[in-house]
Protein backbone atom coordinates (compact mmCIF):
# COMPACT_ATOMS: atom_id res chain seq x y z
CA UNK A 1 0.00 0.00 0.00
CA UNK A 2 1.27 3.38 -0.32
CA UNK A 3 0.13 6.44 0.75
CA UNK A 4 -0.38 9.81 -1.55
CA UNK A 5 -0.97 13.17 -1.29
CA UNK A 6 -3.07 13.96 -4.58
CA UNK A 7 -1.69 17.18 -6.82
CA UNK A 8 -4.30 17.18 -9.34
CA UNK A 9 -6.08 20.74 -7.37
CA UNK A 10 -5.23 22.28 -4.35
CA UNK A 11 -8.10 20.70 -1.78
CA UNK A 12 -4.90 17.60 -1.72
CA UNK A 13 -6.44 14.34 -1.45
CA UNK A 14 -5.17 11.99 0.97
CA UNK A 15 -5.34 8.75 -0.98
CA UNK A 16 -4.02 5.27 -0.93
CA UNK A 17 -2.79 3.16 -3.34
CA UNK A 18 -2.97 -0.57 -3.37
CA UNK A 19 -1.22 -2.59 -6.09
CA UNK A 20 -2.53 -6.35 -6.48
CA UNK A 21 -4.05 -7.62 -9.65
CA UNK A 22 -5.16 -4.43 -10.49
CA UNK A 23 -4.11 -0.76 -8.72
CA UNK A 24 -6.75 0.21 -6.52
CA UNK A 25 -7.36 3.52 -5.43
CA UNK A 26 -9.18 5.30 -2.29
CA UNK A 27 -9.50 8.15 -0.23
CA UNK A 28 -9.99 10.49 -3.78
CA UNK A 29 -12.69 12.43 -3.53
CA UNK A 30 -12.98 12.98 -7.89
CA UNK A 31 -11.85 10.49 -10.39
CA UNK A 32 -9.14 12.71 -11.37
CA UNK A 33 -7.44 11.71 -8.54
CA UNK A 34 -7.64 7.84 -9.20
CA UNK A 35 -5.98 8.62 -12.73
CA UNK A 36 -3.61 10.17 -10.69
CA UNK A 37 -2.97 7.86 -7.96
CA UNK A 38 -2.56 4.94 -10.67
CA UNK A 39 -0.48 6.91 -13.13
CA UNK A 40 2.09 8.47 -10.21
CA UNK A 41 2.68 4.55 -9.34
CA UNK A 42 3.54 3.67 -12.86
CA UNK A 43 4.45 6.77 -14.84
CA UNK A 44 4.51 9.95 -12.48
CA UNK A 45 3.98 12.69 -14.74
CA UNK A 46 4.14 16.60 -14.31
CA UNK A 47 3.47 19.73 -16.24
CA UNK A 48 6.73 21.84 -16.42
CA UNK A 49 6.55 25.85 -16.86
CA UNK A 50 9.76 27.70 -17.12
CA UNK A 51 10.66 31.08 -19.75
CA UNK A 52 12.49 31.65 -22.49
CA UNK A 53 14.43 34.16 -24.16
CA UNK A 54 12.67 37.24 -25.98
CA UNK A 55 13.31 39.98 -27.91
CA UNK A 56 11.37 43.31 -28.97
CA UNK A 57 9.25 42.99 -26.20
CA UNK A 58 7.53 44.58 -22.64
CA UNK A 59 10.45 41.94 -20.42
CA UNK A 60 13.60 39.83 -21.73
CA UNK A 61 11.71 36.71 -20.40
CA UNK A 62 8.43 35.00 -21.66
CA UNK A 63 6.78 32.08 -19.74
CA UNK A 64 6.49 28.72 -21.41
CA UNK A 65 4.65 25.56 -20.37
CA UNK A 66 4.27 21.86 -21.70
CA UNK A 67 1.14 21.35 -23.38
CA UNK A 68 0.49 18.92 -21.36
CA UNK A 69 2.23 16.80 -18.58
CA UNK A 70 5.66 14.88 -19.56
CA UNK A 71 6.91 11.84 -18.12
CA UNK A 72 9.10 12.86 -14.85
CA UNK A 73 12.14 11.59 -15.62
CA UNK A 74 12.18 13.88 -18.54
CA UNK A 75 12.21 17.04 -16.62
CA UNK A 76 15.83 18.07 -17.10
CA UNK A 77 16.21 17.27 -20.45
CA UNK A 78 13.27 19.03 -21.06
CA UNK A 79 14.45 21.96 -19.29
CA UNK A 80 17.55 21.93 -21.32
CA UNK A 81 15.53 22.43 -24.57
CA UNK A 82 14.95 25.44 -23.81
CA UNK A 83 18.52 27.36 -23.64
CA UNK A 84 18.37 27.25 -26.87
CA UNK A 85 15.32 28.97 -27.69
CA UNK A 86 14.60 32.74 -28.43
CA UNK A 87 11.74 34.39 -29.35
CA UNK A 88 10.41 37.26 -30.99
CA UNK A 89 7.58 39.16 -30.41
CA UNK A 90 4.79 39.23 -31.29
CA UNK A 91 4.03 36.12 -29.88
CA UNK A 92 0.46 34.68 -28.85
CA UNK A 93 -0.52 32.54 -26.21
CA UNK A 94 -0.78 28.73 -26.89
CA UNK A 95 2.00 29.33 -30.04
CA UNK A 96 4.43 26.19 -30.38
CA UNK A 97 8.00 26.86 -28.57
CA UNK A 98 9.32 23.61 -29.22
CA UNK A 99 7.20 21.19 -31.28
CA UNK A 100 8.72 18.00 -29.46
CA UNK A 101 9.94 17.47 -26.32
CA UNK A 102 12.11 14.22 -26.50
CA UNK A 103 9.94 12.14 -28.41
CA UNK A 104 6.85 12.33 -26.24
CA UNK A 105 4.93 14.76 -28.73
CA UNK A 106 4.40 16.77 -26.16
CA UNK A 107 4.72 20.69 -27.00
CA UNK A 108 5.82 23.41 -25.06
CA UNK A 109 3.60 26.43 -25.59
CA UNK A 110 4.37 30.26 -24.84
CA UNK A 111 1.62 30.43 -21.58
CA UNK A 112 1.09 34.67 -22.65
CA UNK A 113 0.95 37.01 -25.46
CA UNK A 114 3.52 39.59 -25.81
CA UNK A 115 3.16 42.48 -28.34
CA UNK A 116 5.99 43.86 -29.85
CA UNK A 117 7.37 46.97 -28.47
CA UNK A 118 9.90 49.23 -29.80
CA UNK A 119 12.52 50.34 -27.64
CA UNK A 120 11.68 53.40 -25.97
CA UNK A 121 14.27 56.09 -24.94
CA UNK A 122 16.18 55.01 -21.45
CA UNK B 1 -16.33 67.61 -13.69
CA UNK B 2 -15.41 63.78 -14.32
CA UNK B 3 -16.75 61.87 -12.14
CA UNK B 4 -16.51 58.12 -11.94
CA UNK B 5 -19.19 55.25 -10.92
CA UNK B 6 -16.31 52.78 -9.55
CA UNK B 7 -12.51 53.53 -9.30
CA UNK B 8 -11.20 50.55 -8.61
CA UNK B 9 -7.59 50.40 -6.94
CA UNK B 10 -4.91 47.54 -8.45
CA UNK B 11 -5.35 45.86 -12.01
CA UNK B 12 -4.76 42.19 -10.43
CA UNK B 13 -6.78 39.43 -10.48
CA UNK B 14 -9.06 41.28 -7.29
CA UNK B 15 -9.79 44.63 -9.39
CA UNK B 16 -9.92 42.39 -13.06
CA UNK B 17 -12.79 41.00 -11.49
CA UNK B 18 -14.44 43.56 -9.93
CA UNK B 19 -14.48 45.40 -12.98
CA UNK B 20 -16.21 42.68 -15.10
CA UNK B 21 -18.68 41.79 -12.32
CA UNK B 22 -19.42 45.38 -11.86
CA UNK B 23 -19.91 45.87 -15.72
CA UNK B 24 -21.50 42.27 -16.89
CA UNK B 25 -23.78 43.17 -13.55
CA UNK B 26 -27.43 43.59 -14.50
CA UNK B 27 -27.12 46.99 -12.44
CA UNK B 28 -25.00 48.69 -14.92
CA UNK B 29 -25.96 51.09 -17.62
CA UNK B 30 -24.68 52.34 -20.32
CA UNK B 31 -23.93 56.04 -18.41
CA UNK B 32 -21.62 54.05 -15.92
CA UNK B 33 -17.73 54.76 -16.06
CA UNK B 34 -15.62 52.32 -14.53
CA UNK B 35 -11.68 52.93 -14.01
CA UNK B 36 -8.87 50.69 -13.24
CA UNK B 37 -6.12 52.31 -12.11
CA UNK B 38 -2.54 49.88 -11.70
CA UNK B 39 0.96 50.72 -10.53
CA UNK B 40 2.67 48.36 -12.85
CA UNK B 41 2.97 48.76 -16.78
CA UNK B 42 0.12 46.19 -17.15
CA UNK B 43 -2.39 44.76 -15.81
CA UNK B 44 -2.47 41.55 -14.08
CA UNK B 45 -0.37 41.70 -11.09
CA UNK B 46 1.46 38.85 -9.47
CA UNK B 47 0.02 36.30 -12.01
CA UNK B 48 2.09 37.67 -14.17
CA UNK B 49 4.99 36.29 -12.63
CA UNK B 50 3.42 33.24 -11.29
CA UNK B 51 4.67 31.10 -14.28
CA UNK B 52 3.32 27.84 -12.70
CA UNK B 53 0.05 25.93 -13.31
CA UNK B 54 -2.95 25.28 -11.33
CA UNK B 55 -4.74 28.13 -11.08
CA UNK B 56 -8.05 28.53 -12.56
CA UNK B 57 -9.68 25.36 -11.49
CA UNK B 58 -12.68 26.45 -9.93
CA UNK B 59 -13.23 29.72 -11.66
CA UNK B 60 -12.42 28.40 -15.17
CA UNK B 61 -12.68 24.30 -14.84
CA UNK B 62 -9.61 24.22 -16.43
CA UNK B 63 -5.81 24.15 -15.06
CA UNK B 64 -3.97 27.38 -16.09
CA UNK B 65 -0.53 29.50 -15.39
CA UNK B 66 -0.85 32.90 -13.77
CA UNK B 67 -0.37 34.55 -17.10
CA UNK B 68 -2.60 32.33 -18.76
CA UNK B 69 -5.34 33.47 -16.18
CA UNK B 70 -4.47 37.11 -16.00
CA UNK B 71 -4.85 37.45 -19.69
CA UNK B 72 -7.93 35.22 -19.65
CA UNK B 73 -8.94 38.11 -17.53
CA UNK B 74 -7.72 41.09 -19.75
CA UNK B 75 -9.69 39.39 -22.73
CA UNK B 76 -12.66 39.58 -21.01
CA UNK B 77 -12.92 43.01 -20.68
CA UNK B 78 -11.83 43.92 -24.12
CA UNK B 79 -14.83 44.63 -25.50
CA UNK B 80 -15.95 46.68 -22.44
CA UNK B 81 -16.12 50.70 -22.02
CA UNK B 82 -13.82 49.76 -18.85
CA UNK B 83 -11.24 52.66 -18.85
CA UNK B 84 -7.23 51.38 -17.85
CA UNK B 85 -4.55 53.45 -16.63
CA UNK B 86 -1.43 51.67 -16.27
CA UNK B 87 1.57 53.34 -14.88
CA UNK B 88 -0.48 55.07 -12.61
CA UNK B 89 -0.20 55.33 -8.76
CA UNK B 90 -3.05 56.35 -5.96
CA UNK B 91 -1.77 58.64 -3.17
CA UNK B 92 -4.41 58.77 -1.30
CA UNK B 93 -8.51 58.27 -0.72
CA UNK B 94 -10.48 61.00 1.29
CA UNK B 95 -13.84 61.90 1.04
CA UNK B 96 -15.20 65.46 -0.12
CA UNK B 97 -18.75 66.87 -0.48
CA UNK B 98 -18.18 66.23 -5.00
CA UNK B 99 -17.76 62.24 -3.98
CA UNK B 100 -14.84 59.92 -2.72
CA UNK B 101 -11.45 61.95 -4.17
CA UNK B 102 -8.42 59.69 -5.38
CA UNK B 103 -5.62 61.36 -5.31
CA UNK B 104 -3.29 59.59 -8.44
CA UNK B 105 0.07 60.24 -10.01
CA UNK B 106 1.25 58.52 -12.68
CA UNK B 107 3.86 59.00 -16.08
CA UNK B 108 0.67 59.69 -18.30
CA UNK B 109 -1.42 61.85 -16.18
CA UNK B 110 0.68 63.72 -14.15
CA UNK B 111 -0.64 64.84 -10.51
CA UNK B 112 -4.75 64.27 -11.43
CA UNK B 113 -7.67 64.06 -8.68
CA UNK B 114 -10.29 62.04 -9.94
CA UNK B 115 -13.78 61.54 -8.04
CA UNK B 116 -15.94 58.46 -7.87
CA UNK B 117 -19.28 57.31 -6.37
CA UNK B 118 -17.80 54.52 -4.94
CA UNK B 119 -14.18 52.49 -4.61
CA UNK B 120 -13.21 49.06 -4.89
CA UNK B 121 -9.46 48.25 -2.89
CA UNK B 122 -7.52 45.57 -4.55
CA UNK B 123 -4.00 46.41 -3.48
CA UNK B 124 -3.14 43.03 -3.29
CA UNK B 125 -0.40 42.16 -0.28
CA UNK B 126 3.35 42.89 0.65
CA UNK B 127 5.68 40.11 1.78
CA UNK B 128 7.16 40.44 5.10
CA UNK B 129 11.03 41.13 5.06
CA UNK B 130 14.20 39.92 6.96
CA UNK B 131 13.41 42.84 9.12
CA UNK B 132 9.97 41.91 9.90
CA UNK B 133 11.35 38.60 11.51
CA UNK B 134 14.39 39.82 12.92
CA UNK B 135 17.42 37.43 11.80
CA UNK B 136 20.78 38.42 13.21
CA UNK B 137 23.68 38.56 11.74
CA UNK B 138 25.85 40.29 8.73
CA UNK B 139 23.66 42.18 6.45
CA UNK B 140 25.73 40.89 2.86
CA UNK B 141 23.74 40.64 -0.44
CA UNK B 142 22.32 37.29 -1.20
CA UNK B 143 18.93 37.63 1.12
CA UNK B 144 15.50 38.01 -1.32
CA UNK B 145 11.96 37.29 -0.33
CA UNK B 146 10.74 34.59 -2.41
CA UNK B 147 7.92 36.53 -4.57
CA UNK B 148 11.35 39.37 -5.35
CA UNK B 149 13.05 36.49 -6.67
CA UNK B 150 10.40 35.33 -8.38
CA UNK B 151 10.21 38.29 -10.45
CA UNK B 152 14.25 38.72 -10.93
CA UNK B 153 13.90 34.45 -12.23
CA UNK B 154 10.54 34.79 -14.22
CA UNK B 155 10.58 38.36 -15.22
CA UNK B 156 13.78 40.05 -15.57
CA UNK B 157 15.92 36.60 -16.27
CA UNK B 158 18.38 37.00 -13.82
CA UNK B 159 19.11 33.86 -11.35
CA UNK B 160 19.36 34.79 -7.50
CA UNK B 161 21.99 32.62 -6.69
CA UNK B 162 22.78 29.01 -6.77
CA UNK B 163 22.92 27.73 -3.61
CA UNK B 164 20.09 28.40 -1.63
CA UNK B 165 18.12 27.98 1.29
CA UNK B 166 14.49 29.14 2.00
CA UNK B 167 13.12 29.87 5.06
CA UNK B 168 9.45 29.62 5.46
CA UNK B 169 7.00 27.22 3.57
CA UNK B 170 4.77 29.45 2.11
CA UNK B 171 3.35 28.83 -1.18
CA UNK B 172 5.60 31.23 -3.06
CA UNK B 173 8.68 29.64 -1.09
CA UNK B 174 7.86 26.19 -1.91
CA UNK B 175 7.35 27.11 -5.58
CA UNK B 176 10.29 28.72 -5.66
CA UNK B 177 12.32 26.31 -4.12
CA UNK B 178 11.02 24.32 -7.05
CA UNK B 179 11.52 27.04 -9.81
CA UNK B 180 15.35 27.90 -8.56
CA UNK B 181 15.93 23.92 -8.82
CA UNK B 182 14.63 23.75 -12.31
CA UNK B 183 17.15 26.31 -13.06
CA UNK B 184 20.02 24.81 -11.65
CA UNK B 185 20.01 26.02 -8.31
CA UNK B 186 20.94 23.57 -5.60
CA UNK B 187 18.03 23.95 -2.79
CA UNK B 188 19.55 22.77 0.73
CA UNK B 189 16.49 22.92 2.48
CA UNK B 190 12.97 24.43 3.31
CA UNK B 191 13.03 25.64 6.87
CA UNK B 192 9.72 26.24 8.70
CA UNK B 193 9.39 27.38 11.97
CA UNK B 194 6.28 26.17 12.78
CA UNK B 195 5.09 22.32 13.45
CA UNK B 196 3.24 21.88 10.44
CA UNK B 197 3.69 23.67 6.74
CA UNK B 198 2.27 27.18 5.82
CA UNK B 199 1.88 25.85 2.10
CA UNK B 200 -0.96 23.81 0.83
CA UNK B 201 -0.03 19.79 0.86
CA UNK B 202 0.45 19.73 -3.00
CA UNK B 203 3.19 21.88 -3.19
CA UNK B 204 5.08 20.45 -0.33
CA UNK B 205 4.56 17.10 -2.90
CA UNK B 206 5.83 18.53 -6.50
CA UNK B 207 7.70 20.73 -5.06
CA UNK B 208 9.94 19.59 -2.30
CA UNK B 209 9.55 15.71 -3.10
CA UNK B 210 9.71 15.77 -6.17
CA UNK B 211 13.22 17.54 -6.08
CA UNK B 212 13.96 15.73 -2.74
CA UNK B 213 14.60 19.06 -0.98
CA UNK B 214 14.36 18.12 2.66
CA UNK B 215 11.54 19.86 4.73
CA UNK B 216 12.60 20.84 8.49
CA UNK B 217 9.66 21.60 10.54
CA UNK B 218 10.02 23.46 14.01
CA UNK B 219 13.13 24.79 12.65
CA UNK B 220 14.03 28.45 11.98
CA UNK B 221 17.68 30.15 10.50
CA UNK B 222 18.84 31.88 13.86
CA UNK B 223 22.13 33.74 11.94
CA UNK B 224 23.43 34.89 8.49
CA UNK B 225 26.82 34.85 7.90
CA UNK B 226 29.08 36.48 5.31
CA UNK B 227 30.64 39.73 4.03
CA UNK B 228 29.36 41.33 1.01
CA UNK B 229 27.42 38.04 0.10
CA UNK B 230 25.67 34.95 1.79
CA UNK B 231 28.42 32.53 2.43
CA UNK B 232 26.50 30.52 5.46
CA UNK B 233 23.49 30.71 7.29
CA UNK B 234 22.68 28.71 10.76
CA UNK B 235 19.43 26.55 11.17
CA UNK B 236 18.48 26.13 14.84
CA UNK B 237 15.25 23.30 16.24
CA UNK B 238 12.75 25.35 18.07
CA UNK B 239 11.08 24.19 21.42
CA UNK B 240 7.05 24.23 21.65
CA UNK B 241 7.31 27.82 22.09
CA UNK B 242 9.33 28.62 19.13
CA UNK B 243 12.05 29.04 20.96
CA UNK B 244 15.61 28.00 19.42
CA UNK B 245 17.23 25.59 21.53
CA UNK B 246 21.25 25.85 22.12
CA UNK B 247 23.58 22.99 20.37
CA UNK B 248 21.27 22.53 18.16
CA UNK B 249 22.89 24.17 15.26
CA UNK B 250 23.28 23.27 11.65
CA UNK B 251 25.63 25.49 9.16
CA UNK B 252 24.46 25.55 5.50
CA UNK B 253 26.78 26.96 3.23
CA UNK B 254 24.99 28.90 0.55
CA UNK B 255 24.88 32.10 -0.95
CA UNK B 256 21.18 32.43 -0.85
CA UNK B 257 18.37 33.06 1.65
CA UNK B 258 14.95 33.07 0.49
CA UNK B 259 12.33 34.74 3.01
CA UNK B 260 8.30 32.84 2.50
CA UNK B 261 7.54 34.11 5.84
CA UNK B 262 4.08 35.81 5.84
CA UNK B 263 2.31 38.23 3.68
CA UNK B 264 1.09 41.73 4.69
CA UNK B 265 -2.92 43.06 3.15
CA UNK B 266 -1.37 46.37 1.72
CA UNK B 267 -3.52 48.69 3.83
CA UNK B 268 -1.99 52.13 3.58
CA UNK B 269 -4.48 54.12 1.28
CA UNK B 270 -7.23 51.98 3.20
CA UNK B 271 -5.87 54.38 6.56
CA UNK B 272 -5.96 57.47 4.48
CA UNK B 273 -9.53 56.80 3.96
CA UNK B 274 -10.01 56.26 7.67
CA UNK B 275 -11.37 52.44 7.43
CA UNK B 276 -11.51 50.48 10.11
CA UNK B 277 -9.16 47.41 9.71
CA UNK B 278 -9.58 44.07 11.21
CA UNK B 279 -6.30 43.46 13.08
CA UNK B 280 -6.66 39.50 13.25
CA UNK B 281 -6.95 39.80 8.77
CA UNK B 282 -5.03 42.75 8.35
CA UNK B 283 -7.16 44.00 6.23
CA UNK B 284 -10.35 46.42 6.08
CA UNK B 285 -13.43 45.02 7.92
CA UNK B 286 -16.25 44.34 5.71
CA UNK B 287 -20.11 43.06 5.41
CA UNK B 288 -21.18 40.19 3.12
CA UNK B 289 -21.63 42.90 0.08
CA UNK B 290 -17.53 43.46 0.34
CA UNK B 291 -18.67 46.73 1.56
CA UNK B 292 -15.96 48.45 3.81
CA UNK B 293 -16.77 50.52 7.27
CA UNK B 294 -16.84 53.72 4.98
CA UNK B 295 -20.16 54.00 3.04
CA UNK B 296 -19.32 53.16 -0.90
CA UNK B 297 -15.69 51.85 -0.34
CA UNK B 298 -15.33 48.24 -0.63
CA UNK B 299 -12.40 45.79 -0.72
CA UNK B 300 -11.34 42.38 -2.22
CA UNK B 301 -8.66 39.91 -2.91
CA UNK B 302 -5.49 39.73 -1.14
CA UNK B 303 -5.85 43.46 0.21
CA UNK B 304 -8.76 42.14 2.46
CA UNK B 305 -6.99 38.83 3.62
CA UNK B 306 -4.56 36.83 2.00
CA UNK B 307 -6.01 33.97 0.18
CA UNK B 308 -3.99 30.51 -1.41
CA UNK B 309 -6.70 30.61 -4.19
CA UNK B 310 -6.58 33.35 -7.16
CA UNK B 311 -10.01 31.16 -7.42
CA UNK B 312 -11.66 32.91 -4.70
CA UNK B 313 -10.13 36.48 -4.99
CA UNK B 314 -11.78 36.30 -8.56
CA UNK B 315 -15.15 35.29 -6.73
CA UNK B 316 -14.52 37.70 -4.13
CA UNK B 317 -13.73 40.63 -6.44
CA UNK B 318 -16.43 39.81 -8.85
CA UNK B 319 -18.89 40.38 -5.42
CA UNK B 320 -16.87 43.56 -4.33
CA UNK B 321 -17.51 44.91 -8.00
CA UNK B 322 -21.84 43.92 -8.61
CA UNK B 323 -22.16 45.43 -5.25
CA UNK B 324 -20.34 48.50 -5.86
CA UNK B 325 -22.53 48.87 -9.17
CA UNK B 326 -25.49 48.08 -7.16
CA UNK B 327 -24.71 50.95 -4.27
CA UNK B 328 -24.14 53.19 -7.11
CA UNK B 329 -27.82 53.02 -8.14
CA UNK B 330 -29.03 52.56 -4.74
CA UNK B 331 -27.80 55.73 -3.44
CA UNK B 332 -29.58 57.59 -5.85
CA UNK B 333 -32.51 56.28 -4.34
CA UNK B 334 -31.91 56.50 -0.51
CA UNK B 335 -30.46 53.36 0.82
CA UNK B 336 -32.68 51.62 3.18
CA UNK B 337 -31.45 50.98 6.71
CA UNK B 338 -30.63 47.04 7.55
CA UNK B 339 -29.83 44.86 10.45
CA UNK B 340 -26.19 44.56 10.63
CA UNK B 341 -25.46 41.38 12.23
CA UNK B 342 -21.67 40.61 13.70
CA UNK B 343 -19.34 37.44 12.92
CA UNK B 344 -17.64 35.98 15.88
CA UNK B 345 -14.81 33.69 15.93
CA UNK B 346 -15.58 30.84 18.26
CA UNK B 347 -13.47 28.10 18.94
CA UNK B 348 -10.63 27.38 17.37
CA UNK B 349 -11.21 29.82 14.36
CA UNK B 350 -8.80 32.69 13.70
CA UNK B 351 -10.53 35.14 11.43
CA UNK B 352 -13.91 35.18 9.07
CA UNK B 353 -14.41 37.50 5.85
CA UNK B 354 -16.76 38.78 5.94
CA UNK B 355 -17.14 39.78 9.31
CA UNK B 356 -20.15 41.01 9.43
CA UNK B 357 -23.72 40.66 7.79
CA UNK B 358 -25.75 43.67 6.13
CA UNK B 359 -28.98 41.13 6.58
CA UNK B 360 -31.14 43.26 3.71
CA UNK B 361 -28.35 42.60 1.49
CA UNK B 362 -27.58 38.95 1.69
CA UNK B 363 -27.54 37.70 -1.57
CA UNK B 364 -28.96 34.06 -2.36
CA UNK B 365 -25.49 32.55 -1.19
CA UNK B 366 -23.56 33.85 1.10
CA UNK B 367 -19.60 32.56 1.10
CA UNK B 368 -18.27 32.62 4.32
CA UNK B 369 -14.31 32.15 4.05
CA UNK B 370 -12.34 31.58 7.43
CA UNK B 371 -8.85 29.77 8.70
CA UNK B 372 -8.33 27.01 11.63
CA UNK B 373 -5.83 28.20 14.14
CA UNK B 374 -4.18 24.01 14.06
CA UNK B 375 -4.33 20.79 12.43
CA UNK B 376 -7.65 18.86 12.69
CA UNK B 377 -8.56 15.46 11.35
CA UNK B 378 -12.13 14.43 11.35
CA UNK B 379 -13.99 17.53 11.86
CA UNK B 380 -16.98 19.92 12.50
CA UNK B 381 -17.91 23.40 11.12
CA UNK B 382 -20.68 25.07 13.67
CA UNK B 383 -22.29 28.22 12.79
CA UNK B 384 -24.62 29.59 15.86
CA UNK B 385 -26.76 32.84 16.68
CA UNK B 386 -28.18 33.06 19.66
CA UNK B 387 -27.17 29.29 20.97
CA UNK B 388 -28.74 28.04 18.67
CA UNK B 389 -27.17 26.14 15.89
CA UNK B 390 -28.29 27.11 12.50
CA UNK B 391 -26.23 25.08 10.59
CA UNK B 392 -22.86 22.58 10.55
CA UNK B 393 -20.67 21.60 7.92
CA UNK B 394 -18.25 18.66 8.01
CA UNK B 395 -14.59 18.45 7.00
CA UNK B 396 -12.12 15.13 7.02
CA UNK B 397 -9.53 17.67 7.54
CA UNK B 398 -8.58 20.73 8.38
CA UNK B 399 -5.56 23.13 8.03
CA UNK B 400 -3.93 26.73 9.12
CA UNK B 401 -2.07 26.72 5.80
CA UNK B 402 -5.88 26.24 3.87
CA UNK B 403 -8.40 28.57 4.10
CA UNK B 404 -11.77 27.08 4.39
CA UNK B 405 -15.05 28.65 3.02
CA UNK B 406 -18.57 27.54 4.00
CA UNK B 407 -21.59 28.48 1.89
CA UNK B 408 -24.81 30.11 3.75
CA UNK B 409 -27.70 29.87 1.92
CA UNK B 410 -29.95 32.84 2.32
CA UNK B 411 -32.85 30.75 3.78
CA UNK B 412 -30.35 29.19 6.50
CA UNK B 413 -29.13 32.62 7.96
CA UNK B 414 -32.47 34.30 7.90
CA UNK B 415 -32.57 31.56 11.01
CA UNK B 416 -30.29 34.39 12.93
CA UNK B 417 -31.39 36.09 15.47
CA UNK B 418 -28.28 38.02 16.15
CA UNK B 419 -24.33 37.95 16.02
CA UNK B 420 -23.57 34.54 14.31
CA UNK B 421 -20.65 32.67 15.71
CA UNK B 422 -18.62 30.13 13.46
CA UNK B 423 -16.76 27.28 15.60
CA UNK B 424 -14.56 24.48 15.32
CA UNK B 425 -14.09 21.19 16.65
CA UNK B 426 -12.63 17.61 16.64
CA UNK B 427 -14.88 14.99 15.95
CA UNK B 428 -14.05 11.98 18.76
CA UNK B 429 -14.87 8.42 16.96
Amino acid sequence: MTKLICIVCPKGCHLQVDVGDTIVVTGHACNRGVEYGKNELKNPVRVITSTVRIENAIYRRIPVKTASPIPKPLIRKAMLLLDKISLAAPVEVGQIVVEDICGTGIPFVASRSMERVEKAEG
Amino acid sequence: MDKYSIIIVGGGPAGLAAAYGAWKSEKFRESDKILIIERDKELGGILNQCIHNGFGLHYFKEELTGPEYAERFVRMLEDSPIEIMTDTMVLEITRESEGIKVCTIGKNVGYTNLYADTIVLSMGCRERTRGAIGISGTRPAGVFTAGTAQRYVNIEGYMPGRRVVVLGSGDIGLIMARRMTLEGAKVLACVELMPFSSGLTRNIVQCLHDYDIPLYLSHTITEIRGEKRVEQVVMSRVDENRRPIAGSEVVFDCDTLLLSVGLIPENELSKTANIELDMRTGGPVVSESMETSSSGIFACGNVLHVHDLVDFVSQEGERAGISAISYVHEISQGREKSDIFKLINGANVSYTVPQRMDMARISNNTTVFFRVNRVFAQSRISVTSGGVEIVSYKRTHMLPAEMERILLPKKILERANGDITISCTEETR
